[in-house]
């Protein structure tokens, strides 16, 4: 019984998003896309940058430690790099954005359903589907690459800071190890094709939430819990498989 | 061209185990104001919905001029809609867009007019609802009735051929109640507009109503001008007209016996 709930709930989800998302963009839905951009993208810098320094100064911390006692202290840079740019930046990235976005598109979505805007909005011949739910998946999908890509270069700058700056490691061999061993595709490309599918299920499972949320106050709150805990899940065992998938020698 | 914008033929509508309409026949005329009255709960929203084609019927065909909206696909439907104007009970605002923003929302989608005819066309809606000052206004600082005063100037933004509206007096005062009354039958005089109106509130309904539906228990109970209800021989229409609480309509839910729910004793509520 369960399992057919589920997979109704899949379904459904399944064609809100083939319906809001088919059929060619209109020029004006453009500025509907730049204005979400700022709301669940540009609001979200924020948090995705001090996250990301801490993270980086953290890593820095880690390995430098590590690293000193073997006299390796060059491979902070090459290690930081490669951890943050294949899995740390796209995951936590993703994560901080179904909690701080995520979270946000389905509370805002179901209010709209809950005071019958959608249905108002249905009523003068406009989709909302279109105009509503469309212009959300796409900011998703622009927004979390481009604050990934923010993630990664702030979170090698904090771990510079550290490594470099206060601990004394070796400038060039900081900067000169990560630059001979970072691949474009291998690490920065794979990485950035993470964050692009983590976008689509954060955003996928946050509209989905708000639409089909019940139009009580428990109904959304349940709604917003939903988004962020069945993103995170799904952010990490995707990742899991996407690592699997892309860097395991299967 | 039919006389009546909206037919209804055998219309059949279940909730789970619920029957709403058995079988229903509506048909409502062009340029009049058509009021569909009933007790709570008895599908007077759901029916607006199953004309604007929100709700898909279980049987029966729905005729809105000449086009069957029970019938259509998404994008037909969405065609169809920009002849429909709708005022709902919860006036169902925008509320990330100004007052203005709100009653200039559909002409900016499904228009092309110059950013000066919008601003004339939104300040004429606004003027006839009496609310042109309030233009700057977020829909979080409007009263209950001004609210609806501005959803009802954002229904009349395109000039619809039908106006439906869903329980437009519930939860005014007397002075908003007395001007949307007005307002209503204004409209429909000034526009031409088929108005469509749903509600329980007697005695405005009939103030301005041509002609009325009375619906309970999934049928049609009664159909015809005000005075002809007033006059009906019907016991269930005699008792909603005239509000009598004794009659055929019942008003409490279905439920058991009330002596043996009292004598159950604590703890037990099924």
């Amino acid at each position: 019984m369960r399992f057919n709930v589920w997979m109704n709930s899949l379904g459904r989800a399944s064609m809100l998003w083939v319906d809001a998302m088919t059929g060619w963009p209109r020029l004006s839905d453009l500025a509907l896309v730049v204005q979400q951009i700022y709301k669940v993208g540009f609001l979200s810098l924020i948090i995705i940058v001090l996250s990301a320094f801490s993270i980086g100064a953290v890593l820095a911390l880690q390995f430098f430690t590590q690293l000193s006692s073997f006299g390796a202290q060059e491979a902070v840079g090459i290690g930081l790099a490669l951890v943050v740019l294949r899995e740390l930046g796209p995951v936590v990235t993703a994560l901080l954005f179904a909690g701080r976005a995520g979270s946000a598109i389905t509370a805002e979505i179901g209010l709209m359903k809950t005071t019958e805007q959608l249905s108002a909005m249905e009523m003068m011949g406009v989709d909302p589907l279109r105009r509503i739910i469309a212009p959300r998946i796409w900011a998703g999908i622009i927004s979390v690459p481009i604050l990934t890509a923010i993630f990664n270069m702030v979170a090698i700058y904090g771990g510079m800071l550290v490594a470099v700056e206060w601990l004394g490691a070796d400038s060039g061999g900081f900067w000169t190890g990560m630059q001979e061993q970072v691949e474009w595709w291998e690490d920065v490309g794979k990485g950035m094709l993470k964050s692009v599918i983590f976008a689509l299920l954060i955003t996928w499972v946050a509209v989905f939430q708000g639409y089909d949320s019940l139009p009580t106050a428990a109904g959304m709150s349940m709604a917003t819990t939903r988004t962020v805990v069945i993103s995170s899940v799904l952010i990490l065992a995707t990742d899991f498989l996407l690592t699997l998938v892309l860097y395991g020698d299967l | 061209m039919s006389d009546n914008l909206i037919e209804i033929k055998g219309l059949n509508y279940s909730r789970g185990d619920r029957v709403i309409f058995d079988d229903i026949d509506m048909a409502i005329p062009r340029s009049k104001i058509t009021a569909i009255m009933g007790p709570s709960g008895s599908g007077k929203t759901t029916l607006l919905k199953i004309i604007g084609g929100q709700i898909k019927p279980d049987a029966g065909t729905v005729l809105v001029n000449g086009q069957n909206v029970s019938r259509m696909n998404r994008k037909a439907l969405f065609a169809v809609r920009r002849q429909i104007g709708m005022l709902f009970q919860s006036s169902a605002l925008f509320t990330d867009l100004s007052v203005f923003e709100n009653v200039a929302f559909p002409m900016r989608v499904h228009t092309d007019l110059s950013e000066e005819l919008i601003r004339d066309l939104v300040f004429m809606k606004l003027n006839a609802v009496g609310l042109r000052g309030a233009r700057d206004l977020m829909p979080a600082e409007l009263s209950g009735g001004m609210a609806r005063r501005v959803a009802l100037a954002r229904a009349i933004a395109l000039d619809p051929a039908l106006l439906m509206y869903d329980e437009p007096f519930t939860g005014q005062d007397p002075i908003a109640m007395a001007v949307l009354v007005g307002l209503i039958k204004g409209l429909n005089a000034a526009l031409g507009t088929t108005s469509l109106l749903v509600s329980h509130d007697i005695h405005e309904t009939v103030s301005i109503a041509d002609h009325i539906f009375i619906i309970a228990d999934g049928h049609v109970i009664g159909a015809g001008s005000p005075a002809q209800l007033r006059e009906s021989n019907s016991r269930r229409v005699h008792q909603f007209m005239h509000g009598e609480s004794d009659g055929p309509v019942p008003f409490h839910y279905p439920a058991d016996e009330y002596q043996f729910d009292l004598l159950a004793g604590p703890g037990v509520r099924d």
